[in-house]
């Protein structure tokens, strides 16, 4: 039986969809585990995915990570679960390390497919320049699967919500208050990414990028000087230091691809380049090329987009 | 404010990534290890703007061997007042996060501070599992951290947003971009580091919950396929037909 614990305080995610479909393929038993308000709709979608059950605490919100710890590992040891599957993302990152210390299960961090045959499990290392497979030594197992590494299955399951408490003690942490970002995708979760550099030559030449980007469906990035000037929010900053992206497609305008940046993009499946200038190291990185202006190319790429679109819809 | 910092060595961000040993292990050959940047820049600094304005003192600790002692004094000469070294090849995050553990347990401190990940196995863990050996709350991903007597307010990643928390001390914390910027040592700094005294101490016991049994480099992109800027179309009949991504 595979134990998946998934944050639902904010709406579900894909991410949470992913995991689910991940344990459906390791087991056919799948319990979810959540806390919080989400409704018992919401939370009976996981059974699209082949979940059979769903557990959730109302009581705690989920801010705290020693109470989730509590709840997570008393609920791995009563359904005797053999492996527990975390999204390897702010949630996950925060409890998986503590849950695996509590309950002495080997975790493999950033899983990116499913375990090998001889049991090891991929995962990307030197910031995405190689990949590592990991073995898992213990009885119980922890995996925390990165965004867009598997796609969603559909497995039909009739699946039972129920509500649990356990004795999880109080939060110690106070949340004072919370700042979101307008309804825009989240960065990881993204298929499509749109993203620009200096080559956009000032902020206010961006409302090109966001048009493209709502063209193809996609979250909008940038490059790290970008954002350290102040052009665009920080957590839109793609590479070593900034957020680590892997979606379908990446599309870079007016950024060189220095190996800070390449490091938090390269899991893309495919990326498109578009630089002025033809030594740009990023199109040694590229799987297509645009050499031109940003300020020619976006435009023009824009309406063959809206052309294709309308033709094919 | 009796801080702990976990520093860990990470080879420098330009380094070629190479494996030996039919690919079982790291080829650092020519490899310049450096420290992990974000144990440097974020959680070291932070660290020691903390003492100033606070008082108190800044250990930096490392789970490694010899090899490690590079980065022990640059860490001294950035400003920390000591350096502990767990004598031992760190194995697994596991292994790692028990011996600070176990140092953190007997010496006390009010907070311990790690980097969001390293840069070479970036698996963001052992934060996570310092603070659950020692029963502390663990404030993942912080990009702000003020120390208000006995309580520290944060400000932490979540998914798409930003959550302003508070937690009483002691506690440990990861820490990401905007927590600090980047200091370069100085010259007294770097003097007064050479003479300062390594502590080494011997490994506790823990076994290995996980452990790597082979590396691949990533596969370089077959060559780039260049097309014309006024040809979009052709781009766009690409995505869609060969790449199958739109």
């Amino acid at each position: 039986m595979i134990l998946v614990y998934i944050s639902s305080q904010n709406g579900i995610s894909k991410s949470a969809f992913e995991a689910v479909t991940y344990a459906r393929k390791l087991d056919s038993e799948v319990c979810v585990l959540t806390c919080g308000s989400a409704s018992e709709a919401q939370l009976s979608a996981f059974g699209q995915y082949g979940a059979q059950k769903v557990l959730v605490d109302r009581k705690i919100d989920g801010s705290d990570a020693q109470q989730l710890t509590k709840l997570i590992s008393q609920y791995a040891q009563e359904l005797n679960a053999s492996t527990l599957v975390f999204t390897h993302d702010f949630v996950g990152k925060a409890i998986a390390p503590r849950v695996s210390v509590k309950l002495k299960a080997g975790m493999v961090a950033g899983a990116i497919a499913l375990p090998e045959a001889n049991g090891s499990i991929k995962v990307n290392v030197f910031s995405g320049k190689a990949s590592g497979f990991v073995k898992v030594n213990s009885s119980v197992r922890i995996i925390s699967l990165l965004a867009n590494s598997i796609p969603l299955e559909l497995n039909e399951t009739a699946c039972k919500v129920e509500e649990i408490t356990a004795n999880t003690g109080d939060s110690k942490i106070k949340v004072i208050s919370v700042k979101k970002p307008d309804g825009a995708i989240p960065l990881p979760e993204a298929e499509i990414v749109v993203s620009a550099g200096r080559g956009l030559k000032g902020p206010e030449n961006w409302g090109m990028v966001e048009t493209l980007a709502q063209t193809l469906g996609a979250a909008t990035a940038c490059s790290r000087p970008v954002a350290d000037i102040g052009w665009r929010p920080h957590h839109e900053h793609v590479g070593q230091t900034g957020v680590a992206i892997r979606p379908n497609l990446y599309i870079a305008i007016g950024i060189s691809g220095a190996i800070q940046h390449l490091a938090g993009v390269n899991g893309s499946k495919v990326i498109v380049v578009v630089n002025t200038d033809k030594e740009a190291p990023f199109f040694k990185a590229a799987d297509y090329g645009v050499i031109g202006d940003a300020f020619d190319v976006i435009p023009k790429l824009n309406a063959a987009l809206v052309k294709f679109k309308a033709a094919n819809n | 404010m009796n801080i702990l910092v976990c520093i860990s060595k990470s080879p420098d961000t330009t380094s070629k990534i190479a494996f030996s040993n039919d690919n079982t292990q790291f080829d650092d050959n020519g490899v310049q290890y450096i420290v992990n940047p974000y144990d440097e820049w974020y959680a070291l600094v932070r660290a020691l703007e903390l003492k100033e304005t606070l008082g108190g003192q800044v250990t930096i600790i490392t789970v490694g061997t010899t090899t490690d002692e590079a980065i022990m004094r640059k860490a001294l000469a950035i400003g920390a007042d000591e350096a502990v070294r767990i004598d031992a090849d760190p194995k697994d995050a596991y292994y790692t996060a028990m011996q600070i553990a176990h140092y953190a347990q007997s010496n006390g401190f009010d907070l311990v501070l790690t980097g969001k990940e390293t840069i070479n196995y970036n698996g963001s863990q052992v934060g996570g599992m310092i603070a659950e050996a020692l029963d502390a709350p663990f404030v993942s991903l912080a990009t702000k951290l003020e120390v208000n007597g006995t309580t520290i307010q944060l400000e932490r990643e979540i998914v798409g947003g930003l959550e302003l928390i508070e937690v009483a001390l002691p506690v440990v914390v990861s820490c990401a971009k905007g927590m600090a910027e980047q200091r370069i040592p100085n010259m007294r700094g770097i003097m007064a580091a050479r003479t300062k005294p390594l502590q080494i101490i011997a490994p506790q016991a823990i076994e290995e919950l996980t452990n790597f049994i082979q590396f691949s480099a990533a596969s370089s992109k077959a060559s780039v396929k260049m097309i014309d800027a006024d040809n979009m179309d052709e781009l766009v009949a690409l995505l869609h037909s060969e790449a199958k991504v739109i």
